[in-house]
């Protein structure tokens, strides 16, 4: 569906401050065509983020927009859902931000399957700060905090979130931008906690120091090392090693805290003592 | 202890229309732990809540009635359960040793309600509340359906005391 | 009767509070379980968050949302709170925080009493924030102070502490209500202006910006960034930057006189004069009690706000005031405070502390009055 994505953007706030070459600005776009396909009012959906260059996505997209401190956006996220059940909150972050300082909050936006939708941006570095090893990182890739390699492994972010118990969760990339988008589209029409990991590109900050000098190198990594959880099903294990599954992993209804929460009310109200 | 203590203090502010405090104070174990009731009772107002020197100590255990036997005023009155073995007491103080503990058993078939028999035997010793004020502070305190139950058990307290 | 902690949530939630967010910490865990139950039969919401960040991150976003939102806790716990508290501060958004104080640093004495925070409070941020701190002494002032907290809040847009401690909160009295229909509520100031024209962060002469929640037409940006009018951020604008700083603190110091709330006794005559706050203040009233008892000329200022400083009530001691003494549950954190405001008044000012987990008793500051007089 072609969609003019500028009645979406506050256009007076370009250009936006992103690296030539980054993978945000496909995520963000794609994340407006979700939007737009829907048919979702841009009052109607608000859009948090913390710290990092994912939180930068939200300033020039024409929603309403709060960036909040480093890692804590899911958490502002569920004060303002409890308040405002009626609204649609998608909170937008990083690898950094929402897996490693952000984390114990996304297990447990997880676990309690509120109805916000996250998508988090996984660059494989925190690209604001300068290339510093996040908890994606790949072991043994570069960063300026690991100058002989990472030691460490990585998350499954997905994994983590389903183990958490996230009642939708999908992983898409940068460079499969359609699937990208009809994951962020069913993701935000689902009922509770939603989670798309959307693998991108940081040329600048992870790229140069790892043999993928350009963007389009970057991408075409994605689009070489991508399965679809299809086509995966039919490859042994070792076929899949070293390969990002993308797809749709899980998409369950359970029941969702904000409509458990206002039954809990409505029953309240209705006992000798309430208002 | 800690509802004991803030029934006595219920009953003098609400239903005696005196001023009162309750404090508690406790460890951090959530059972099992000592646990002490501070409760003041003026017809002015109280502005320092904490007792060094209680006018009237209920202690019901030896090692309550060891930690602050001692504390008592000069001319106060000291309560103590039948069950402690030695009691570190004044000269100076009114002294009584009543089988709050064993009441309890009679009336409920465990310990839950010696603090109501002791608000009972407390009450009919001082008279620093009266015996309706009393009442009406344990019913409304207390859990539902157990006010009978427990208001027998003040009722017992008030007969330790001849 | 009533306890202290008790009085927070009912003067709370007669101020309009509708949602609450906490973590379990001792002594101020009443609140959040009684905020538990009561929130929803007013049609409010109750969470208990994975940690108290996410706590404090909870309320501010509900209140982006447009709900009265409070939350309470401990040192250990205020800590914590306090990288969100600086973002409520920056962007303007009402909240309050109870911080019941215990012994510390770090856990220190979890049940009991301290004075410790009073710093924290003010300064416990990164950045030059702004902030109001109010101080109960009595349960019923728990009851009045969370109520003008929230007030504080709605009305300028700010973080408002309540500074209560672990003997305010626990000790139970006999307070006597006020009837809903005699309490001033404040609601956060509306634009006048249609979604065309508003600017999130342009104020008033008040130096306060109306606020409206999303979702009704006015769509706009926050950021804790330095940020312009517009809320977009200006990450390298000196200027905005300079103009932002200075507003927030305007703000409050234009509304000091609503805000600043003291209580004196006995001052016509005193020669010796108590400055206390919190719990010790009772300690300090049973003092010129008996003091007065003995023909002692001795008299009470007492604060119920700590922040902005009430320094305009030592301007009222003339100059028969020899000393001020300045009893504190720790090892003096406003005495600085109170020598700062008595700068041109020859009055002698001497600390009085105490750091052990026990009340300073009426008896200490008896004493030290006969010393000094």
């Amino acid at each position: 569906m072609a969609v003019h994505v500028d009645r979406y953007l506050r256009l007076h706030k370009m250009p936006h401050i992103w690296c030539p070459g980054c993978g945000n600005g496909i995520v963000l776009g794609a994340l407006v065509r979700a939007v737009a396909e829907l048919g979702c009012s841009r009052d109607e959906v608000v859009v948090i983020t913390g710290i990092g260059c994912s939180a930068r996505t939200n300033a020039i997209i024409d929603f309403n927009t709060f960036q909040t401190t480093h890692g804590r956006a899911l958490s502002f996220a569920t004060g303002f859902k409890l308040a405002r059940p009626e609204m649609k909150v998608v909170v937008v972050t990083g690898d950094g931000d929402g897996l490693a300082i952000g984390g114990n909050h996304l297990i447990h936006s997880a676990r309690r399957n509120i109805d916000i939708t996250t998508i988090l941006i996984n660059n494989s570095i925190y690209g604001m700060t300068g290339g510093q090893h996040s908890p994606l990182t790949p072991a043994g890739s570069y960063a300026t905090t690991a100058p002989y390699g990472t030691l460490e492994p990585v998350f499954d972010a997905c994994r983590l979130v389903e183990g958490a118990g996230a009642t939708y969760v999908a992983r898409g990339t940068a460079y499969h931008v359609v699937l990208l988008q009809r994951l962020i589209a069913r993701a935000i029409s689902h009922k509770g906690f939603a989670f798309v990991e959307a693998v991108s590109q940081c040329p600048v900050g992870f790229g140069r120091r790892n043999k993928m000098r350009t963007p389009s190198e970057m991408m075409r990594w994605q689009k070489d090392h991508a399965v679809t959880v299809k086509a995966a099903a039919g490859m042994s294990r070792e076929q899949l090693r070293g390969k990002i599954l993308i797809g749709e992993f899980v998409n369950r209804n359970l029941p969702e805290l904000t409509e458990v929460y206002g039954r809990l009310i409505r029953e309240a109200q209705s006992r000798p003592g309430g208002e | 202890m800690v509802l004991g203590g803030i029934i006595l203090a219920t009953a003098a502010a609400v239903y005696d229309g005196l001023n009162a405090t309750h404090n508690q104070s406790y460890g951090p174990e959530a059972r099992g732990g000592a646990s002490r009731s501070e409760v003041i009772i003026s017809r002015g107002v109280i502005h320092y809540p904490e007792i060094e020197h209680p006018d009237v100590l209920v202690a019901l255990n030896q090692e309550a009635a060891d930690k602050f036997g001692l504390n008592v005023r000069d001319n106060g009155i000291f309560i103590a359960d039948s069950r402690c073995k030695s009691v570190p007491s004044k000269n100076s103080v009114r002294f009584y040793r009543l089988p709050m503990v064993d009441t309890a058993y009679e009336v409920a078939g465990s310990e839950l309600v010696t603090n109501i028999v002791a608000l009972g035997a407390l009450a009919a010793v001082t008279g620093v509340v009266s015996r309706e004020a009393l009442q009406k502070a344990v019913a409304a305190s207390v859990p539902r359906g157990t006010e009978d139950l427990n208001l027998k058990a003040l009722d017992r307290g008030f007969g330790l005391v001849k | 009767m009533m306890q202290g902690n008790e009085a927070c949530v009912e003067g709370a939630i007669a101020a309009g509070v509708r949602f609450f967010a906490g973590y379990p910490i001792s002594p101020a865990t009443e609140i959040a379980e009684l905020m538990a139950e009561k929130l929803p039969r007013v049609g409010g919401a109750f969470i208990q968050m994975e940690d108290e960040i996410a706590s404090m991150a909870a309320v501010i976003g509900a209140s982006i949302g447009g709900v009265k939102s409070l939350t309470a806790t401990s040192g250990p716990g205020f800590t914590l709170k306090q990288e969100n508290l600086g973002y409520a501060a920056m962007v303007e958004i009402p909240c309050v925080i109870v911080n019941v104080q215990r012994g510390g640093p770090s856990t220190g004495m979890p049940t009991l009493p301290a004075q410790m925070d009073v710093m924290q409070s003010r300064w416990g941020t990164h950045g030059d924030h702004p902030v109001v701190v109010l101080c109960p002494s009595t349960v019923y002032e728990c009851y009045v102070l969370t109520i003008k907290a929230v007030n504080i809040a709605e009305m300028l847009r700010v973080p408002v502490i309540v500074l209560s401690d672990a003997i305010v909160g626990h000790i139970r009295e006999k307070v006597v209500l006020p009837d809903p229909g005699e309490i001033e509520i404040v609601e956060r100031k509306k634009p006048l202006v249609p979604p065309e024209g508003y600017l999130p962060y342009r104020a008033d002469e008040d130096g306060v910006p109306p606020f409206i929640t999303y979702g009704k037409g006015y769509r706009y940006h926050i950021t804790s960034n330095n940020y312009d009018e517009g809320g977009f951020p200006a990450t390298n604008d000196h200027k905005v930057a300079h103009a932002l700083i200075n507003r927030l603190h305007a703000k409050i110091e234009k509304r000091r006189s609503e805000i600043i709330v003291t209580e004196e006794y006995m001052l016509d005559d005193a020669e010796v004069v108590i400055f206390a706050y919190g719990c010790t203040a009772r300690s300090a009233y049973s003092a010129v009690e008996t003091a007065r008892e003995q023909g002692i000329r001795a008299g009470i200022i007492k604060a119920l706000t700590l922040w902005p400083f009430p320094r305009e009530v030592f301007r009222k001691l003339g100059g028969r005031v020899r000393t001020v003494i300045v009893p504190e549950m720790n090892m003096g954190q406003l005495v600085v405070e109170v020598e700062a405001a008595l700068k041109d008044n020859p009055a002698r000012v001497v600390p009085l502390n105490r750091v052990d987990g026990k009340m300073i008793t009426p008896g200490q500051i008896l004493d030290l009055v006969k010393e000094v007089i």
